[in-house]
């Protein structure tokens, strides 16, 4: 039996940390001027975009990595990490689905994402990322008819280097923090979504992200725009194989949504946890931001978080427009010894603006789990409201949560309210749904899908089921 | 169906029942009635299999297994049902979610197939409708802000809904108007049948007026120091627990 086997016997509540064996190219670890130039070439990018990455790296240089979240790691060597790597590729890339690597299909269907597109849920377009780069785009001629662009970014650049051109790094700046630094300098690749004026997205839009390779670190970076009065649903689910050396995922995602438009962006986050002990897993620092410019229009970020060791990201909703509103639904699960420092920023410019707030924080094992949150009002956000509500439910007690809400008011008019719990799951809940006939573990699912269900309840029907599944599996063994 | 020999339980370092011997036959309804803190609460929590209680000695045989030995689930999938004299809320799940869940767990363990929503549906409605319940109480949280009367109507519609060989009732009369207390009463009484058991354990005597129990025993200090027939519970009423203690 091969140490691989082994392990995945061991440790069999992560079904998705196998390894495909794949020829990859993959860049020597490293990062210097040259490895940039070198990843700009490889995609074959205009000389304004590698300039836009060299641009970013010096800023970098300059900057430190931030201190202030709750989680605790020893410094990352971003020497020691590999910058880029691409299943190798017969000519140009594939044209259709018969032309990708048997393999890769293979590792999709594993994951629960068929590619062939009679398999697919219905309803739903997919875009694979693999390690750094886009193996298919899927259900691509329906979405072309209604106007609307899906596609990898790196793609993106050269079928719309306009739009690419005209917001990228426009909602979250190359300098935003120390990873989105990183990010811009690096970035592999990622999904493209453009909406045009008037146009109601025909299907749900997807990616799937995997890393794969081994000490190599992944930078998407996906840039969706809603033009006026059009509206997207997009959900990204991300895995990786268990290896006992951490990996870093430093991603960007940009939204803009013009006046009356709407984005829905949902996530579930699995990314390999590390083990019991805290040993392996992903550094996943990601930086999510969207801007409502219009009036009236509305980003809704919704999030299942359970994988990663250390999880550090704030979907947040800069709302500048009259009337706009911002959305943030987050359930953070962190168990074995995961970290999680995870909640949103809402940014109140424009008259009228609204946003929602609801954080369900859970923690069992050696879990600690904090929401961070901003609500900032500026002057003439005239009436702005702000509801926030954070829970935290905590199994066991060896586990921690934390809740620092931050305040910053500037418009005497504008209205906040915020609401904080934290509660056990309790030894009589547990016992009374036992008599009940149901086994421990099974109570405690449907206790902890109960907390969660408001924000369960926002992600789209076919992830919903999925989101309730994984929690499942990430809370098995966490009684008893 | 039930046979507890010389039963003794704590809590802590506190010895709550001192020797309980009881035996329940099939069809039969025993009532267990007794002063507060005589340990009434604790047998059925120790039967239904609440970890905390520490049994220290006796034994529990229940249908020829030993209960003692078996995991709450694993009593109810083997036929025990206890109504909670304080029913617990389970936020953010919906009543129907649990009452479907459990009747599916049990059946499965029956070797009966899995109930489809629409099956599920019609079963429930009968059984909200001799228990007089409004189907919203479908759609509540469980026993989240339901008032003491409508927790045990819960209870005895999950009882219907789960039909148990054995069925440990814990002051389900505690808390219920007088029209609610003949609603639950009437309820326990459709389950009576020669396969199934009850105990009922009580402080007053007002439900067994409804529901007429065949034995009735009184608990005091963790030991039976009386059993008789009905009219031991008409005795009680007229005497209180002291005049059968000084007797």
């Amino acid at each position: 039996m091969s140490q691989q086997e082994i392990d995945r016997l061991v440790d069999q509540d992560y079904k998705y940390g196998f390894v495909t064996d794949i020829e990859s190219d993959t860049l020597p670890p490293g990062l210097n001027e040259d490895v940039i130039r070198e990843i700009s070439t490889r995609k074959g990018e205009p000389v304004w975009l590698l300039e836009w990455r060299l641009e970013a790296y010096k800023k970098w240089l300059e900057m430190a990595p931030p201190e202030w979240a709750h989680v605790d790691y020893p410094p990352i060597d971003f020497q020691s990490i590999s910058y880029f790597s691409a299943p190798k590729k017969q000519g140009d890339g594939p044209k259709s689905l018969d032309e990708v690597d048997p393999a890769l299909i293979e590792t999709y269907n594993k994951l629960g994402i068929p590619l062939e597109e009679q398999k697919m849920l219905a309803g739903v377009a997919v875009d694979a990322v693999f390690d750094s780069v886009s193996v298919v785009t899927t259900f691509k001629e329906k979405l072309h008819e209604a106007g609307v662009v899906f596609c990898p970014l790196s793609e993106a650049v050269h079928s719309h280097p306009e739009l690419v051109k005209k917001f990228l790094g426009s909602v979250v700046p190359q300098n935003d923090n120390y990873y989105a630094a990183l990010n811009s300098a690096v970035f592999s690749d990622g999904s493209f979504v453009y909406i045009p004026k008037g146009v109601r997205c025909p299907m749900e839009l997807s990616t799937y992200f995997r890393i794969n390779q081994q000490n190599t670190g992944q930078f998407e970076r996906t840039l969706i725009v809603a033009e006026e009065g059009s509206y997207v649903s997009y959900l990204e689910g991300c895995t990786a194989p268990q290896r006992d050396e951490n990996q870093l995922h430093a991603a960007v995602v940009e939204l803009v949504a013009e006046t009356d438009a709407e984005i829905k962006y949902s996530t579930v986050q699995n990314w390999f946890a590390g083990d019991d002990d805290g040993k392996g897993g992903i550094y996943n620092f990601v930086t999510k931001r969207g801007e409502c410019r219009g009036d009236r229009a509305k980003i809704s970020w919704t999030q299942l978080e359970t994988g990663s060791a250390i999880t550090w990201k704030y979907p947040s909703c800069v709302l500048k427009g009259a009337d706009s509103l911002g959305e943030f639904y987050s359930v953070a699960v962190t168990g074995k010894k995961q970290q999680a420092d995870t909640g949103t920023k809402m940014i109140h410019i424009g008259p009228r603006t609204r946003s929602t707030i609801i954080s369900k924080g859970i923690s069992t094992a050696r879990g600690q789990n904090a929401y961070r949150g901003l609500v900032k009002v500026l002057p003439g956000a005239v009436d702005a409201r702000n509801f926030t509500q954070c829970d935290s439910l905590l199994i066991g007690d060896q586990c921690g949560a934390h809740t620092f809400p931050y305040v910053e008011a500037e418009e005497p008019s504008a209205q906040l309210e915020h609401e904080a719990t934290t509660s056990k799951v309790s030894d009589d809940q547990l016992f009374y749904l036992r008599t009940r006939g149901m086994s421990e573990e099974d109570a405690l699912n449907m206790v902890v899908n109960g907390f969660c269900k408001e924000v369960f309840q926002k992600l789209p029907m076919e992830f919903a089921v999925e989101a309730e599944a994984l929690l499942g599996i990430t809370l098995e063994g966490a009684v008893g | 169906m039930l046979s507890i020999r010389n039963l003794h339980a704590r809590v802590g370092d506190k010895p709550i029942l001192k020797g309980i011997d009881l035996e329940v036959n099939a069809g039969e309804v025993h009532a267990i009635m007794g002063p507060n803190g005589s340990g009434k609460s604790t047998l059925s929590s120790v039967l239904a299999g609440r970890e905390d209680y520490e049994v220290t000695d006796g034994e529990v045989i229940y249908m020829g297994q030993n209960l003692l030995d078996l995991e709450p689930e694993e009593r109810a999938w083997a036929g025990v049902f206890m109504s909670f004299q304080y029913p617990v809320e389970i936020p953010g799940v919906k009543n129907i979610y649990l009452l479907k869940a459990a009747v599916n767990a049990i059946r499965e363990h029956r070797g009966l197939t899995e109930l489809k929503a629409a099956e599920f549906l019609k079963l429930v409605r009968e059984k909200l409708k001799v228990m007089q319940m409004d189907e919203a109480f479908l759609h509540r949280n469980v026993n989240e802000g339901f008032s003491g009367g409508e927790k045990k109507r819960n209870e005895i519609l999950q009882m219907q809904l789960l039909e148990p060989t054995l069925a440990l009732l814990d002051e389900t009369d505690s808390g219920l108007d007088v029209d609610a207390l003949r609603v639950v009463g009437e309820g326990i009484n459709r389950m009576r049948s020669p396969e199934r058991s009850v105990l009922l354990v009580t402080h007053y005597q007002r439900l067994l007026d409804i529901v007429k129990p065949d034995f009735v025993h009184v608990l005091t200090q963790g030991e039976i120091k009386l059993s008789g027939d009905y009219r031991l519970a008409e005795r009680l009423e007229r005497e209180g627990y002291e005049g059968i203690e000084a007797a």
